[in-house]
């Protein structure tokens, strides 16, 4: 896998990261990150706590604004606007356009907790301005909505609440939710970490069906097994900076960097240690 | 609860103990074998009971007794006085003008509430500013003065104009004293006053929504008016209403400072009244007794409306009194053919 190298003339969903550096006050959490993920690629990123996983999956769509360098879609660049030799912010219309290429699931599912299933996956795609796109009509909202809650195996409870909903079921919507908009690129931050043990199994399986389908995930995880099985690029982070990369062969069985090996020794259970 | 179901949760509550349940033999280990236990599926269900509960509600009930019986029975209270005033035609027209200051206040002190909150939760300190200090200034003056105040504007401003400021040329003037009428004071007052507590109020509201649901919102690319209406508002409310309500039944009592204006609302109709007739505590009665209606109309209104943005909130939403009384009567009534739940 050569995820890291320069891609030929992107179609769908490539992203480029360069350079990023991001500070809360006076600590750095980015320090100069860089990172090319191909359109229908899969990276995951690993790393303890607070090596800065979360806030560079939160600037790819401009939820953090980034202090330093910069990062482009297919090309485009996230948040500002070249000209000349300058960078224009972007206004909030225009980034709430961009983002809607860009899915995000989170931790803590965030779903909307007055509104039904059906009508969480349903809401973006009625209001949302996409570029290039109309805006759907109620009707094709909510039918793409069942189409999309069906396809996470959740159908029959398009009119449940979320708070009606298992941890795992909640998930699954919020999953749905973000596919709405027909995304290029999907952000899942660490979307098992809320989640019993019995269920992280059923969200993982539909992110594990996404990951053939094309669109291009950057998943933050502690899923160890399930980065082994999904990635086609796996990202080691710590201390704000990518330790290393590669496929999960590389990264697993044969890391190069000691940071990396004795941050494996203290995850990995024996049996994932071939 | 159905009186079945009920059955069923006193039967776990009512199990015997291990003392009167006959010896059961064998050890845990192969308790899933060897099964000793008794099997009491045949036993009689007895409910527990419950003395001190029985005494304490003959105790209030007896109090509840005596204030009724003393209400009643005692001619000061003048029953009949109260009986011929509640509806007479005056006191009517003064509901009628409370009702109009309550609702025309309310309404514009929310609306001036939201849009106070908003600037105080925008990015700009100027904004952030001039909220806080209109806050801070209808907060700490009494609503007398501010009332007194309008009214009496004529006297600092002689004429109200409309104009381009720094020159002569004037679109609009008004005598002052023309343009605040006892009415328009009464309502600029409870209208800026209400405003002030409401932007709290509403203000707590929005915070009170978790910050995910605006980055959830943010990340799916849903415009910031749809976000603040569809996604915070709706969860805000449920923050908003029960303070809200408070303020708005304290409000519906507050216009009865409005005296002082000398404006014809319930209080001061009644005052006048019982000026003349010397019939004090049966008008003042007269006058309460039309505030416990108001506020009984609301609660019942709060009630629904809670319920409304409650959606959501709870797993299953609890039944309301009616719909529980309803049920009651279709599962205890004497006909059993009326069963529509």
């Amino acid at each position: 896998m050569t995820a890291t190298l320069t891609a030929p003339a992107a179609t769908r969903g490539l992203v480029e990261i360069t350079g990023v550096r991001k500070s809360f006050g006076a600590i750095e959490v980015l320090k100069g990150v860089s990172l090319t993920v191909e359109p229908g690629g899969v990276a995951v990123i690993v790393g303890p706590s607070g090596s800065g996983k979360s806030t560079l999956l939160r600037t790819i769509n401009h939820l953090e604004k980034v202090d330093g360098g910069h990062i482009t879609i297919d090309g485009k660049l996230v948040g500002y606007e070249a000209r000349g030799d300058r960078l224009h912010e972007l206004h909030e219309k225009e980034i709430l356009k961009q983002r809607t290429e860009i899915g995000m699931v989170f931790q803590n599912f965030n779903l909307f907790p007055h509104l039904t299933a059906l009508e969480n996956v349903a809401e973006a795609p009625v209001v949302a301005h996409q570029p290039g796109k109309a805006r759907r009509s109620k009707a094709e909202a909510r039918r793409r909505g069942l189409e999309l809650l069906d396809r996470v195996g959740l159908k029959d409870r398009a009119d449940a609440y979320p708070r009606q909903l298992s941890g795992g079921q909640q998930q699954r919507v919020a999953i749905a939710r973000a596919l709405a908009l027909d995304p290029k690129i999907l952000l899942f931050d660490e979307p098992t970490s809320a989640l019993d043990p019995e269920l992280v199994n059923e969200v993982l399986d539909v992110i594990r069906e996404l990951a053939t389908s094309g669109t291009t995930l950057i998943i933050v995880t502690h899923e160890m097994g399930f980065a082994r099985d999904v990635a086609d690029t796996v990202v080691f982070m710590d201390q704000g900076q990518i330790v290393e990369q590669g496929s999960p062969q590389q990264i697993f069985s044969n890391p190069q960097e000691p940071r990396t090996r004795s941050f494996f020794s203290k995850v990995l259970e024996p049996a994932f240690n071939i | 609860m159905s009186s079945a179901a009920m059955k069923v949760a006193q039967s776990h509550r009512t199990e015997p103990s291990a003392a009167d349940a006959p010896p059961a033999k064998g050890s845990a280990r192969d308790g899933a074998v060897a099964r000793q236990a008794p099997d009491y599926s045949s036993y009689r269900v007895v409910a527990a009971k419950h003395p001190w509960r029985w005494v304490g509600t003959a105790v209030v009930a007896l109090g509840v007794f005596a204030v009724a019986w003393s209400l009643a029975s005692n001619p000061r209270w003048e029953w009949g006085v109260v009986a011929q005033w509640f509806t007479a035609q005056s006191v009517v027209k003064g509901l009628v003008e409370t009702l109009k200051l309550t609702a025309i206040s309310g309404i514009l002190g929310f609306v001036l509430g939201f849009i106070l909150a908003l600037m105080r939760l925008s990015a700009s300190p100027l904004l952030v500013s001039v909220s806080w200090t209109f806050s801070w200034i209808f907060r700490s003056t009494p609503l007398l003065v501010q009332m007194l105040l309008w009214y009496n504007l004529g006297y600092l401003y002689e004429k109200i104009s409309l104009g381009l400021p720094f020159t002569d040329v004037r679109f609009f003037e008004v005598q002052t004293t023309t343009l605040i009428s006892q009415f328009a004071a009464a309502v600029l007052g409870l209208t800026l006053n209400q405003a002030a507590y409401s932007a709290e109020i509403i203000r707590g509201g929005i915070l009170s929504v978790d910050q995910g649901q605006l980055e959830a919102a943010a990340a799916l690319g849903i415009p910031a008016w749809r976000r603040s209406t569809r996604i915070v508002l709706p969860q805000a409310m449920r923050a908003i209403l029960p303070t809200a309500f408070n303020e708005i039944i304290g409000l519906v009592k507050g216009t009865s400072i409005v005296y002082v204006l000398a404006y014809s609302e319930l209080f001061y109709t009644v005052q006048v009244i019982y000026n003349r007739t010397q019939q004090v505590l049966p008008l003042l009665l007269v006058a309460t007794l039309w505030y416990v209606v108001i506020t009984s109309v609301l609660s019942v209104f709060q009630y629904y409306i809670e319920r409304h943005y409650s959606k959501g909130a709870v797993r299953n939403l609890p039944l309301t009194p009616l719909q529980k009384a309803r049920k009651f009567f279709a599962t205890h009534a004497a006909v059993p053919t009326r069963r529509n739940i």
